[in-house]
């Protein structure tokens, strides 16, 4: 909630400064910021693995790597949920969505010989055509948002099936690694960043090598710096720009805000195209790591999402919630997942875990709003 | 006065929300400096009335003129840029964001330019807190959430709000009606400093004894017509409360309450012969007739 760089030179502050009143407010600001639950989970449960599951590699770099990767696939989704969810609607289509760009990149590029940026061009279309007619039914009629998105989970999914079906014969389409190089929008989406930091690292024995001299990580994942920038993003957009000020009012009292002359509709149209987008993002970087396109890619990730989100402390009637917050969720859910794999338990169990977290998240949260709006 | 051009007219201005007539003929004229009260009962207009003023309706006939040109509003957003501000009852906040983002809601002043244009929080924070001082309230840290505030700190936050954006025009809706005698005055004096500021203010209500203290004008409303304008001079507030009320109905009224104390007495006088019981009894008939013929 800080602006520290506002450098234009305003009128001088004359307004006396207590030190004392600051230095409360900061702790009551630190308590009622929403991602506090968050943080507090992260720590626990790193350093409930970092116990678990010692000596089983989880913490080693690749180690590292690897449960990253799955906060960050997740993260990427989540930072737009999230934004969504404070702006006071959710979209249970994420997940179809996924496998419905994932589909409209691999068929165009395989079947049609189209470049891959092309074919990624489309995707990005198409998302932002399933975000805007989600925003305008929700804006137009009404309804509330768990019902149309719940619609179109099942309209792009059932899409995505019968496109690929009746293009190609089949549910999944392959060969897209070969379309990969040399193309320069694709390269967003794929390999991984820092390769000379590791490299370099390696050399000078900061890093374990594999028999062939090579560093166990290769490099960064460029999932995870998709996901840092966007939730990076999301951050600056809630707390620092106008646009995320509109955000918060319009979850938090829809009436209120178009009051106050906030366009309203066009904020929450914005929101859903880019859970879309994101959504797309996430298929993306699933295609070209996989170099196949699956329809049924995604599934159940717009709950995931969610979960993630409410983790991070967002509240689900909207207003309140953060980005970071969300980010965080997801690395909790990242370190579960693979944790457990690690630490050899039944990743049955995993599903178990999940439902409490989420549980424990929700209360944690009513209580974090009933302490905030109590007067100081 | 006659001579002066009204800050806001409203001339000859009908609503219909399809078969239903909401507003019916409406003629208004507020001028600068002055508080206009609008007054009528549940169910008389005043809510459409406001939301066609501030833009959340279109009037289906008649036209609107601002400042002797006319104006139509398509949204709140337009009517806010034209200088119309206007209080709702619900007072357009959002509880669970900070007093600053609900102040500067909707115009959140910026710095820097392009994608790096961000809201110049310092300047926020400083603004919030200083107009909350001017009126007399101080915000220890303009980032706690509204939802801390009370009914008629919010009510100030809201009303300061609209000033400090340099409303022409300021209208209240019901500002009054949820708050303690303590709080409804602290509004009061406002809106008459808003006057004092040469504001032109609408302030709606149905309490006559918070409208007549601060009031230049009435306007009074029934059954979505308008029975006229008054000026403060031409009415008394015995005559503004009888228009309001139906004058005919509280009338009968007042003849049938009178008819049951009546009765009431010669059944005490009765009772009162026989044994002594029914102290309790006309206790509990006095107090509604007595609201309704002094203050309701």
């Amino acid at each position: 909630m800080s602006s520290t760089e506002s450098k234009q030179p305003v009128t001088p502050v004359t307004v006396p400064q207590d030190e004392r009143i600051q230095r409360v407010s900061f702790w009551k600001r630190a308590l009622n910021r929403p991602e506090l639950g968050a943080l507090a989970g992260a720590v626990l449960v790193l350093s409930f693995f970092i116990v678990a599951s010692s000596g089983t590699g989880m913490f080693t770099p690749a180690g590292i790597i690897n449960f990253l990767e799955v906060a960050a696939q997740l993260g990427i989704i989540a930072t737009a949920a999230a934004l969504l969810m404070i702006g006071g609607e959710f979209d249970l289509s994420i997940g179809s969505m996924i496998g419905l760009a994932g589909i409209l990149i691999a068929i165009p590029a395989v079947e049609y010989g189209w470049p891959l940026w092309a074919a990624i061009l489309l995707a990005f279309a198409c998302a932002g055509l399933v975000g805007w007619i989600n925003g305008n039914l929700v804006n137009k009629t009404g309804l509330p948002s768990f019902i149309v998105t719940l619609g179109f989970l099942f309209i792009l999914r059932g899409l995505a099936i019968g496109v690929s079906r009746l293009l190609t014969g089949r549910t999944q389409v392959g060969g897209v690694q070969a379309h990969i190089p040399g193309d320069w929008f694709a390269a967003l989406f794929s390999g991984e960043v820092a390769t000379g930091l590791f490299t370099w690292m390696a050399a000078n024995g900061w890093m374990a090598t594999n028999f062939a001299g090579n560093p166990v990580v290769s490099g960064i994942p460029v999932s995870i710096v998709w996901w840092l920038g966007l939730t990076a993003l999301a951050t600056w957009v809630l707390l620092c720009t106008p646009y995320g000020n509109w955000i918060f009012a319009s979850g938090g009292d829809a009436n209120a805000a178009r009051n106050s002359g906030v366009p309203v509709h066009r904020v929450k149209i914005s929101l859903f195209m880019f859970t879309a987008f994101s959504a797309t993002i996430f298929a993306c970087i699933q295609v070209m790591d996989t170099g196949s396109a699956d329809t049924i890619r995604g599934m159940l990730k717009e709950l995931e999402a969610i979960i993630a989100v409410v983790i991070g402390g967002a509240l689900l009637t909207g207003g309140y919630g953060s980005a970071i917050g969300a980010a965080l969720g997801a690395l909790i859910f990242g370190m579960v997942q693979m944790g457990i794999f690690y630490t050899g338990v039944n990743t049955d169990w995993f599903q178990v875990f999940l439902g409490v977290m989420l549980l424990v998240a929700v209360l944690f949260n009513n209580y974090m709003r009933k302490k905030a709006m109590e007067a100081k | 006065m006659t001579t002066r051009t009204p800050m806001i007219e409203m001339r000859s201005v009908s609503k219909h929300f399809g078969s239903v007539i909401a507003l019916s003929d409406i003629s208004m004229q507020v001028y600068s400096g002055e508080v206009m009260c609008l007054l009528g009962d549940n169910g008389a207009g005043k809510s459409t009335l406001i939301k066609t003023l501030s833009g959340v309706h279109q009037p289906t006939h008649g036209e609107m003129l601002l400042d002797g040109k006319p104006a139509r509003f398509k949204s709140p957003a337009y009517a806010l840029d034209a200088g119309i501000a206007t209080v709702f009852q619900d007072l357009a906040m959002v509880p669970l964001m900070s007093i600053t983002r609900n102040f500067f809601m909707g115009r959140e002043p910026t710095v820097g330019w392009g994608p790096l244009k961000r809201i110049d929080w310092k300047y926020a924070d400083r603004v919030a807190k200083e107009e909350m001082a001017k009126i007399g309230i101080d915000v220890r840290d303009p980032s706690q959430p509204v939802g801390t505030l009370s009914g008629g700190e919010r009510q100030c936050v809201a009303i300061a709000r609209a000033v400090y954006f340099g409303a022409k025009v300021l209208i209240l809706d019901e500002p009054t009606s949820a708050l303690g005698v303590k709080q409804a005055s602290v509004v009061l004096r406002y809106i008459a400093k808003a006057r004092a500021d040469g504001l032109a203010v609408i302030f709606i209500t149905h309490n006559v004894h918070h409208a007549y203290p601060v009031a230049d004008a009435f306007t009074l409303l029934s059954r979505g017509g308008s029975l006229g304008s008054f000026r403060k001079e031409e009415v008394s507030r015995e005559e503004v409360l009888n228009m309001m009320a139906g004058g005919a109905e509280l009338e009968s009224l007042d003849a049938e309450l009178a008819e049951f104390q009546r009765d009431d007495k010669a059944k005490k006088a009765s009772l009162a012969a026989q044994d002594t019981q029914p102290a309790d009894e006309t206790s509990s008939t006095e107090p509604p007739s007595s609201r309704t013929a002094s203050g309701y």
